[in-house]
């Protein structure tokens, strides 16, 4: 089999071993689950039903296959908080966190590629420092801190943008530089990289002997080559973006899955929890494993294993 | 490349122990209890005295942010220690054994690899309930399996190595060519992993803490702080800001740390 489709077939497992960790996750709470979902004055009628409908009044094994079947089938419980299916609570706060995902992925990509590109074509020079300290600092400027310096910067001192919430695209513009510095730092210092050993390749010094233009020999015939480990490094990125949501979405109120995990987490709503952690990790799993499958099929060298 | 990572790499280190004698004459440098509080001086601005103004409970911000690298430090360097120790040890036993050990054992760190970190962390620590202890846990239940791929890479790698076969041959048993022979060699990869891997843990530990899952209060977490000092932005941005370059500054210490050892000591990327 290709190492592509095997790569595929090993989501199967990952995925199993993803859900296994968030099933665990229920019966690590030190005491009883369902008496601090539900306070100790609860009807003893109600702790039985929610125990019953959590799978709590069986043995570990049977509720294990248990959980697993009914999460194959897209059935994650339901909310104790909403009084509805966790899906239906999930996918109505799926499509903020894909959005503010997204926009971070853009912003990073448009940062971060053609600033390391200029920086690998030039070492030593301005624009190559530029874009050095500009990935260090994006190293060190931490989610919990850059986004409440951007907000102190361009809300409350310049007035330019919203302090939080979702709906217009200047709402979209604060949170999705927040995600995205990071990311961007990362591409500046990888395009750099890749660029530099790139252009020191024998099909570029034959190039240029040939008399082939600078800019062409900088975007046809270097650049090309570094475009596989830059896709690559881009989607798994992507996936850790889409992880990443929860501080973001925190500081500026932005109503996605993050976000809910934490208001989840503070109303006790284990089943809404685990729904969410699951639906976050399989995202990241999925986006993941489609990268490397996509680089496995791009890059001739690895098509056939 | 190499005379400029050492040069890197002290300056990372000499900013990493500027911070950690900070944090340990904390009570010489600023003369105020973190914990004392004087509501009357609820959000005051920097001035003399209090050179980094006071919090939202009137307390010492100057105080709190030194208090705080403490907090910072001891958590990264408990989480990484355990992280290291167990993976390494498991990795470099795992790869020097081969076989269906290590098929195995690399299965399970894929698996456990695929899942976003900082996700199971907040999970795990809102399931074991707020404190500095739990934080540890959270970190390093995921932190080893890097460690773990790394060492088993370099002890496979080792394993068919002459003085490998040499020592076997004289008669070293397992645990004796582990330790040895293959630590030795697998230090610099790991350290330098290491080195990143504190600096991620600091963010973490900040990021539960911001998120209320990490540091209780009235602990002087980084973190912490600058959740409480959020909603003051627009009359007190003393309170984020100050807790914020300290961490900001910690980060930049041992990515420049990482960086320097990596030049040094001729680690790839």
């Amino acid at each position: 089999m290709s190492l592509a489709g095997r790569r595929l077939l090993l989501l199967v497992p990952t995925l199993v071993g993803v859900a296994t960790l968030v099933f665990a996750f229920l019966h690590l709470v030190p005491g009883d689950p369902v008496e601090i979902m539900l306070g100790e004055s609860a009807a003893p009628a109600d702790v039985a039903t929610l125990r019953h409908e959590l799978g709590l009044d069986r043995p570990l094994a049977v509720e294990y296959v248990r959980f697993l079947g009914r999460a194959a089938c897209g059935d994650l419980g339901r909310s104790i908080a909403y009084r509805m299916p966790v899906t239906r609570v999930i996918a109505s706060r799926y499509p903020a966190t894909l959005e503010l995902a997204a926009a971070a992925f853009l912003i990073a990509l448009v940062a971060g590629v053609p600033l390391g590109v200029a920086a690998g074509v030039a070492p030593g020079s301005a624009v190559d420092r530029i874009a050095r300290g500009a990935s260090l600092l994006g190293a060190c400027l931490p989610t919990v801190w850059l986004g409440p310096l951007l907000v102190l910067l361009f809300a409350i001192r310049l007035g330019w943008l919203p302090v939080s919430g979702r709906g217009t695209f200047a709402n979209l513009v604060l949170p999705a530089t927040t995600l995205g510095l990071g990311m961007a730092a990362v591409l500046i210092r990888l395009t750099r990289a890749t660029m530099l050993s790139a252009l020191r390749a024998a099909h570029v010094r034959t190039a240029r002997a040939k008399g082939v233009p600078e800019w062409r020999v900088v975007l046809v015939h270097a650049l090309r080559n570094a475009a596989a480990p830059i896709a690559t490094v881009a989607g798994l990125q992507a996936g850790a973006l889409l992880a990443g949501t929860v501080i973001t979405e925190t500081i500026f109120a932005w109503p996605g899955l993050g976000r809910l995990v934490i208001q989840a987490i503070d109303a006790r709503d284990y089943p809404l929890v685990q729904g969410c952690v699951l639906v976050i990790g399989a995202s990241y799993v999925a986006v993941n494993t489609l990268t490397d499958v996509a680089h496995r099929l791009l890059d001739p060298r690895l098509r056939d294993g | 490349m190499a005379r400029r990572g050492r040069r890197t790499a002290l300056a990372g280190a000499a900013l990493l122990v500027a911070l950690a004698a900070a944090g340990l004459a904390a009570p010489r440098l600023a003369p105020h209890d973190p914990y004392a509080t004087t509501l009357a001086d609820r959000l005051a601005p920097a001035r003399a005295g209090h050179p980094l103004g006071q919090d939202t409970l009137g307390r010492d911000v100057f105080a709190r942010v030194l208090v705080g690298a403490r907090i910072s430090l001891a958590v990264g360097a408990a989480a990484v220690a355990i992280s290291l120790l167990l993976g390494a040890g498991v990795g470099l036993a795992a790869g020097y054994a081969g076989g269906w050990i290590d098929e195995v054992l690399a299965r399970v760190i894929d698996v456990l690899l695929a899942f976003p970190g900082l996700l199971l962390a907040i999970a795990l620590a809102a399931v074991l309930g707020p404190g500095l202890g739990n934080v540890v846990v959270a970190l390093s239940a995921l932190g080893w399996t890097g460690y773990a791929r790394l060492a088993r890479t370099e002890a496979a790698a080792l394993r068919r190595r002459e003085f490998v076969t040499a020592a076997e041959a004289l008669g070293a048993r397992p645990g004796r060519v582990i330790v040895r022979h293959l630590v030795p060699l697998a230090t610099p990869v790991l350290l330098v992993q290491a080195t990143f891997g504190m600096a991620g843990a600091i963010v973490a530990e900040a990021s539960l803490s911001f998120l209320g899952l990490g540091a209780p209060a009235p602990l002087p977490s980084w973190g912490a702080m600058i959740d409480e000092g959020r909603p003051f932005l627009l009359i007190a941005p003393h309170l984020v800001l100050a807790p914020g370059i300290a961490l900001a500054l910690t980060v930049l210490a041992l990515q420049l740390l990482g960086d320097g050892l990596r030049d040094l000591l001729d680690v790839g990327e």
